[in-house]
């Protein structure tokens, strides 16, 4: 699978990286819905790591689509609630 | 993927299919696109020059803050000599205003130095990018038949417009950081105005407003320790004087200073 950090490029992550980035995610949500800062904080760094530990950076002139794309390394909790909140990190 | 990310894919793909959308003939979709392409390489440079423009400002905010500190302790210092000490702790009260200021001025031009090195960055990969859609696109047009260049250029354009979406997202976050920094540059420009950090020699009667300031600082501690520093480095630190008539008008002026407290 091709995963983006917004900001940062694009990695080539073993296809079974999928299902542990999502539950990370999806708990990440949950933390950001209880307004739980050091937690959100935690399962983001989680999942920056799974990028960090098994993605290959892709060569900045292979032209393709990822199927994930991450936030920005730096999105904070305040922007995190803005993701959810309606508006998004980037308002359609 | 209900999650962030799932959010963030959700967006960025609407975008870049916005960005495409218009695929009837496919090499004209090609030349369209990397119109667009190099147009929005355009915005990131701007995006970049708006960022280095704010830094700019509050650079040069930050050294007419840093002269007036210097100012403002050489006032100080004047003050003690003519045993004013009033005028010396006013002074001081805002030597410290101004150095906080300065601090958090400094921390705001590393934040935009920062914003400027990663939209940089993210200019240079855009860039990475247009050029090798540009060498595929001329490929693509002489290798393949319409049906085929179809789904080849449907796939490099999506590569492209995911780029492009994503550095308009750092350009927009960049726009967000510095539009919050001018309010507040802004707002440290009316201090400024307000004469919060002038130097004393265009000190008028108390002012509510810098008062205010003042108290709100807290740095009463901070003064205190300053000004026994500084009496004790001008030699004037005996600590029995007597303190300061009361009711004194806070200053007649500047240059010669009052002469009338008592004279060492």
């Amino acid at each position: 699978m091709i995963v983006r950090i917004s900001g940062e490029g694009q990695f080539k992550l073993p296809d079974e990286d999928a299902q542990r980035l999502n539950d990370l995610d999806n708990s990440a949500v949950e933390a950001v819905e209880q307004g739980d800062r050091d937690k959100f904080k935690e399962l983001w760094d989680q999942m920056l790591d799974v990028v960090a530990r098994d993605g290959e950076q892709l060569p900045g002139d292979e032209l393709v689509e990822s199927d994930v794309i991450m936030p920005p390394r730096d999105i904070s909790f305040d922007e995190a609630c803005r993701e959810f909140s309606g508006d998004g990190l980037i308002p359609d | 993927m209900p999650g962030m990310a799932g959010r963030m894919s959700t967006v960025i793909k609407s975008k870049v299919s916005r960005l495409l959308d218009r695929a009837e003939d496919p090499s004209e979709t090609l030349d369209y696109g990397y119109q667009k392409q190099v147009e929005h390489l355009q915005q990131v440079k701007k995006g970049i020059a708006d960022v280095v423009t704010a830094k700019k400002r509050l650079q040069m905010q930050s050294q007419k803050i840093e002269q007036n500190v210097v100012k403002l302790d050489t006032q100080a210092r004047q003050a003690i000599s003519q045993n004013r000490e009033d005028l010396a702790r006013v002074a001081l009260e805002r030597k410290t205003l101004a150095q906080t200021e300065l601090q958090s001025l400094d921390q705001q031009v590393t934040e935009l130095e920062n914003q400027q090195q990663q939209l940089t960055d993210s200019e240079q990969k855009l860039r990475t990018k247009i050029e090798a859609f540009r060498t595929k696109k001329e490929v693509i047009k002489a290798q393949y038949s319409a049906a085929e260049a179809q789904v080849k250029i449907s796939e490099a354009a999506t590569g492209v417009g995911e780029e492009m979406a994503d550095v308009g997202l750092a350009i927009q976050r960049a726009e967000d950081k510095t539009e919050q920094m001018r309010a507040r540059a802004g707002a440290v420009e009316e201090l400024e105005a307000a004469g919060t950090f002038d130097d004393l020699t265009q000190l008028g009667p108390p002012q509510d407003d810098l008062d205010r300031e003042l108290n709100q600082l807290g740095a009463g501690a901070q003064v205190d320790d300053e000004l026994a520093k500084m009496k004790a480095e001008l030699g004037s630190g005996e600590g029995d004087r007597p303190a300061l008539e009361e009711g004194e008008a806070p200053a007649e002026g500047e240059g010669s200073g009052p002469a009338k407290g008592e004279s060492a």
